[in-house]
């Protein structure tokens, strides 16, 4: 189950001909999947394309119903080689994923693809995670496209152009058989618009037709001689074909005024982007009708160098935009102008800023500089709004969510670490890499998904301490199961590694994985990691519930002094709690309405006793443990507070406990619709408290009183 | 150029809904003739970080006259926002540091309320930033500022608070459609109508200036002629309320006797600039925390209120409260005979006897009568407080404190003043108060060991933030280096 459901929107996949689609830009993209006629259809979740996977999961009866397979992949590795089906047949298939990452995990794959060619259209659907929001190394899709020859698109990001990239991308990949990669910047994924869709298609030559009728050809696979063949192919086949194909297509645009003594080049998708910094300095109107020349590179990878030299060739200078490091574009271009001879000024990264994002805001000053520099008569409107002095506003890093079974876990170390010192901890990607930001500010490397343990697996050697490693369920069946635990194993590691069984690929959204506990109908699910880890030959494995955290802090304390020697497992269980209440709530609403008798934890602090030192939160970190007033007239300090999110973990008090903080948490159960016993308890408790309480509160006014106070 | 769209920025905090809200607008510009995109970042941002969505809107018509869809933007553009709703105060802040709202064009909405970042939260003290400052540009930063607390705004109407920031869409005229519309918008997206209705409405209210926050009723405080009222009107105007709430606290606490300590002290402080800080410390100080004060408050009527409105029960709605105790062998003995308690705890033998009993925390459920009385058992033993190893020890802290102040409050009043504020360190239970304590009697002895130093004030100064700064006290340690 993911964070998000799409059933109701994936009805919209079943609109015709000429009818509007209105909707998300991953659900443009699936819906043009459909239209174009795809067989097949895997990938990896991730965002910013997490909402795709989770689009087409919830699509697969109506993908199943067109006869199109869509399957979940292990890893970005086993979704890129799916698209092997598309090298003997004429299948057309889809996989996509979160980039650069899961196009670094892919390459392998994506090369053996793009050397060998294809006959179907292969499409890399790819979710560019570069600039704001981004939780990964700021790097470029387009090295990739580069280096294995396969062709980059980037179009405008409004779902006209994308559903339409889909289409031709597939005809390109087909008329060129070289992959196609369709990169989709995070805001283009994300972008609620429209367009005019047409009828879905069934594939005409099927999976099945292939799988009864298999075809092999052994020029196709990358070993000597047709190794070298390809490199041939590549160069002298299927390049021209790709760029007659780009060409012929009009796939990049000429906009704007055919004429001009500057002109501009823009990556597609940052189209709208450059269109609103034209209008703000009075050179477009709403609709993008710039007094500029303009040529869009719809096509980021390969470049059509006739386009090129025919848009430079009557200018004077020409201002290229384009995004990220290093700067491919601009390179190619220098070299294409320098081979031609032709003597018009390229400017790019000179003007603009080099690094980071680019924004609405970053363009237009790059534009000033460019236009100021080479056509300083033309007006450009340069009000600048009024500047106003910087409020302090806090930081708000990504931190754990309210109730996550993660946050006992580093308390727990927390404890340990308060016992037998530091130790070194080695990291890997999910909800649980937030353990390095503030609260609790733990955790010395990342080294990529399911890689935890191998990114501590240099410190092999007996030293007075050991080091933990912390994997989450995701990357463990990613790829952590063999390159962390099997490498451990074999390598006679004598370390600990703990991974977190939170029965959901939380990080990316909570989709299911092979150790979810829920079970699913088109998936295979339930399978235990400690059999999986003592399968590859770990026999120190314990299994601890986070939530219980004396038992998580003694598990941890043993695993890292003990003196047996070899590979160390804990598994941390506690299921993600942002999917448990998605679960639950509705099922607690339900029997509240049904009258079934309920109750409802949640946690109090007592503002009088709380000491305004804050060390539950500094242990905890939990949004809803937050602050407010003192309520005491002598103290300033704020007090600790539990606002209404709470969900009743219970993690609070256990720290409490185990830290021996203050006697000011409590657990409050709210009981609804109470039985009959119920009631009469609490009338029996309610009534002989309520005297006693009434007494101590009258010699309480007594003393006040005869003091001289009342 | 004259431009017929509207720009929206919204900034929300993950799970604040502004994913709904976006939606909503999109809802109302469609169904309204206007053609609309939205977009935002869905990523780890979601997880408790700042969220931001741009919804543009743009003339139907005007789009089929030209034949040609307008270009709309991503992202917010800076200096090209016409509304920015932000639900919360910080969030507004962080929007105009972005250049989101400008005061050519920006309309402002935006909740008054806070929810603390960690950086805030974990502080050892108070690290809250200030309120007013925001406030203050705030106002000059937007062409039309609508600011009010939306969060009270949710709990009144028990809603969201995208649907109070709706209703502060459609109250502050905005945007060329009407209440009604905005209204349809709701019902038709089908979930939560009644309570999102609800929330809209006072949103639409507060926007329009109908209802204002509720002035403060003041406080009637009746005038009361007794003994120890005159004492304490004798004293320096400035310092009568914090001595009142002392003399309340400790009668309160232990009697009217012990109240007169504290008065009977506080006369002693003849220097009448630290009074204020002495009278507050002193009856923090006083009033120490033990497990007796503990057990009395947890077992009020007046907590049991307390719950109930802060967990919003129903009304007449049973529940059941577990409170988490843990005490540990020293807290023990503090409750014990002076005498007594020093040799129970340097004893190993009850050391070894007793220590288990006090190794686990404990839970104990004080709306049962067991429970209740048990802690009542414990309250009552308020009699034996001043025999008790923990008063001794606090007192003769307080007595060589009080030393201090006197000997410096004529001579040297600004190290006077500084000696008064360390009390504040010590706070707490178990390890904290540990903590605290330990910070504080390093600061005394560092004061009678460097008498002479003329530094000496600000270094007090110094030591008691460093002790503030992190709980490992390495600041601390750094700085007791740096200054000795």
């Amino acid at each position: 189950m993911a964070e998000r459901s799409f059933k109701k929107e994936v009805e919209k996949l079943k609109l015709g001909r000429g009818e509007e689609f209105y909707g998300e830009g991953i659900l443009a993209v699936t819906k043009a999947l459909l239209q174009a006629g795809v067989s097949y259809v895997g990938g990896y979740q991730g965002a910013p394309i997490s909402h795709l996977m989770d689009v087409l999961s919830d699509a697969e009866e109506i993908m199943a119903d067109l006869n199109v397979h869509f399957e979940t992949s292990a890893s970005e590795a086993t979704a890129a080689a799916m698209l092997a089906a598309s090298v003997n047949y004429p299948l057309r298939g889809a996989v996509t994923w979160k980039s650069t990452v899961g196009t670094n995990v892919a390459s392998d794959a994506l090369a053996n693809v793009s050397s060998g060619g294809v006959i179907g259209g292969a499409l890399v659907i790819i979710g560019e995670d570069y600039g704001e929001g981004s939780s990964i190394m700021q790097e470029r899709s387009h090295a990739f496209a580069m280096k294995s020859q396969m062709w980059l698109l980037d179009p405008r990001p409004n779902l006209t152009s994308i559903v339409d990239a889909v289409e031709t991308g597939f005809e390109l990949s087909e008329a060129s058989h070289t992959p196609v990669m369709l990169e989709l910047r995070i805001r283009a994924c994300h972008v609620y618009g429209h367009f005019t869709a047409k009828d879905n298609k069934r594939p005409e030559f099927t999976l099945q037709d292939a799988m009864e009728n298999p075809k092999r050809d052994p020029s196709r696979i990358v070993l000597p001689p047709s190794n070298y063949l390809h490199e041939y192919e590549k160069l002298n086949d299927r390049l021209p074909a790709a760029i007659d194909f780009i060409k012929s297509r009009k796939i990049n645009e000429y906009l704007g005024p055919d004429q001009g003594d500057i002109g501009l080049i823009v990556q597609g998708g940052l189209y709208n982007s450059l269109i609103r910094a034209l209008e703000l300095l009075g050179l477009s109107n709403e609709f993008g009708d710039v007094s500029v020349p303009l040529y869009v590179l719809n096509v980021a990878y390969p470049l059509v160098g006739d386009e090129i030299l025919d848009f430079m060739a009557d200018k004077k200078a020409v201002l290229l935009i384009e995004e990220g490091h290093p700067n491919y574009i601009e390179q190619e271009l220098n070299m294409i102008l320098r081979q031609a001879n032709c003597q018009t000024s390229l400017n790019g990264k000179d003007m603009i800023t080099d690094i980071g994002e680019y924004t609405s805001d970053v363009i237009k000053k790059g534009l000033v500089k460019f236009i100021e520099t080479h056509q300083p008569s033309l007006a450009i409107d340069q009000t600048l709004p009024q500047t106003l002095p910087t409020i302090n506003v806090p930081e708000r890093p990504a931190g754990f969510c309210t109730g996550c079974p993660e946050r006992p876990m580093f308390t727990a170390i927390q404890l340990v670490e308060k016992q037998i010192g530091a130790f070194h901890i080695s990291c890997d990607i999910g909800c649980h890499l937030f353990s390095i930001l503030p609260p609790f500010n733990l955790g010395n490397t990342t080294m990529g998904y399911g890689l935890g343990w191998a990114g501590a697996s240099a410190f092999n050697k007996r030293a007075a301490q050991r080091t933990l490693s912390i994997m989450g369920d995701g990357g463990f069946w990613h790829n952590g199961l063999t390159s962390g635990v099997g490498n451990a194993v074999y390598n006679q590691n004598d370390n600990v590694l703990m991974i977190v069984d939170n029965n959901y690929s939380a990080a990316t959204g909570g989709q299911n994985l092979l150790s979810s506990a829920q079970k699913h109908q088109n998936r295979s699910t339930g399978h235990n990691i400690a059999d999986a880890v003592k399968g590859v030959g770990v026999t120190w494995v314990k299994t601890v519930r986070t939530y219980d955290l004396l038992q998580m802090h003694s598990t941890l304390l043993d695993a890292m002094t003990t003196k047996t020697r070899g590979p160390k497992v804990i598994i941390a269980q506690g299921e993600c709690q942002l999917n448990r209440q998605r679960r639950l709530k509705p099922e607690f609403n339900k029997q509240l309405k049904d009258l079934k008798r309920l109750e409802r934890d949640r946690f109090y602090v007592d503002s009088e006793t709380c000491t305004g030192d804050h060390a539950c939160i500094r242990m905890s970190g939990c949004p809803s443990l937050t602050l407010k007033e003192n309520p005491d007239p002598l103290k300033s300090d704020p007090v600790a507070y539990v606002d209404n999110s709470c969900v009743g973990c219970g993690h609070c008090g256990e720290v409490a406990h185990a830290a021996v903080l203050c006697p000011s948490f409590s657990k409050v159960s709210l009981i609804y619709n109470p039985t009959l016993w119920d009631r009469l308890k609490d009338n029996i408790r309610s009534s002989l408290i309520g005297f006693l309480q009434n007494k101590a509160e009258n010699r309480r006014a007594r003393r006040l009183k005869n003091a001289g106070l009342l | 150029m004259t431009k017929s769209r509207i720009s929206i920025a919204i900034a929300a905090l993950g799970g604040q809904g502004g994913g709904v809200l976006s939606n909503w607008i999109v809802d109302l510009g469609q169904a309204n003739g206007y053609i609309a995109q939205y977009t935002a970042i869905a990523g780890v941002a979601q997880r408790t970080g700042t969220t931001i969505y741009c919804v543009e809107l743009f003339p139907k018509k005007l789009a089929q006259e030209e034949g040609k869809d307008p270009v709309l933007a991503l992202m917010p553009v800076v200096g090209d926002v016409d509304i920015c709703l932000a639900a919360e105060l910080m969030e507004a802040g962080r929007a105009v540091n972005r250049g989101m709202v400008t005061p050519d064009k920006t309309t402002l909405i935006a909740s008054d309320h806070r929810v603390y970042a960690i950086s805030e939260k974990q502080d050892m003290a108070d690290g809250r930033l200030k309120s007013e400052d925001v406030r203050t540009i705030l106002k000059k930063a937007a062409k039309k500022l609508v600011l009010f607390d939306m969060d009270d705004a949710v709990l009144r109407s028990s809603s969201v608070i995208s649907s109070v920031l709706f209703g502060a869409l459609a109250g502050s005229d905005a945007m060329p459609f009407t209440r009604q519309m905005f209204e349809e918008t709701i019902k038709n997206s089908g979930r939560a109508v009644e309570a999102n209705l609800m929330g809209f409405a006072l949103g639409y209210q507060y926007a329009k200036g109908d209802i204002s926050k509720p002035a403060p009723v003041p406080c009637a405080s009746k005038k009361i002629s007794s003994p120890i009222m005159s004492r304490i009107e004798k004293l320096p105007e400035q310092s009568q309320a914090l001595a009142t709430y002392g003399v309340h606290r400790l009668v309160d606490y232990q009697n009217a006797k012990y109240a007169s300590l504290y008065l009977d002290r506080l006369e002693e402080i003849t220097n009448l600039d630290i009074l204020p800080e002495v009278a507050r410390q002193l009856a923090l100080w006083m009033g120490f925390d033990d497990i007796i004060r503990v057990a009395d408050l947890k077992t009020r009527a007046e907590r049991a209120q307390n719950i109930i409105s802060e967990v919003r029960a129903e009304p007449s709605q049973i529940w059941q409260v577990e409170d988490y105790f843990h005490p540990r062998f020293e807290e023990f003995t503090d409750i014990l005979p002076a005498a007594l308690g020093r040799s129970v705890l340097n004893s190993s033998i009850c050391k070894k006897m007793f220590a288990p009993l006090f190794s686990k925390g404990r839970i104990i459920k004080t709306r049962t009568i067991c429970g209740y009385l048990m802690l009542r058992f414990i309250a009552s033993m308020r009699f034996l407080r001043l025999k008790s190893l923990r008063y001794h020890n606090e007192n003769k802290n307080i007595i060589a404190w009080f030393d201090q102040l006197k000997k410096n409050m004529i001579e040297r009043p600004d190290l006077a003043l500084e000696i008064a504020k360390c009390p504040r360190l010590i706070k707490g239970y178990g390890e904290t108060h540990g903590r605290g304590l330990y910070h504080y009697l390093t600061i005394m002895v560092f004061v009678d060991q460097h008498q002479d130093d003329a530094m000496l004030t600000s270094k007090v100064a110094g030591l008691r933030e460093a002790a503030l700064m992190n709980a490992d006290g390495i600041e601390f340690k750094a700085r007791l280096r740096e200054y000795s």
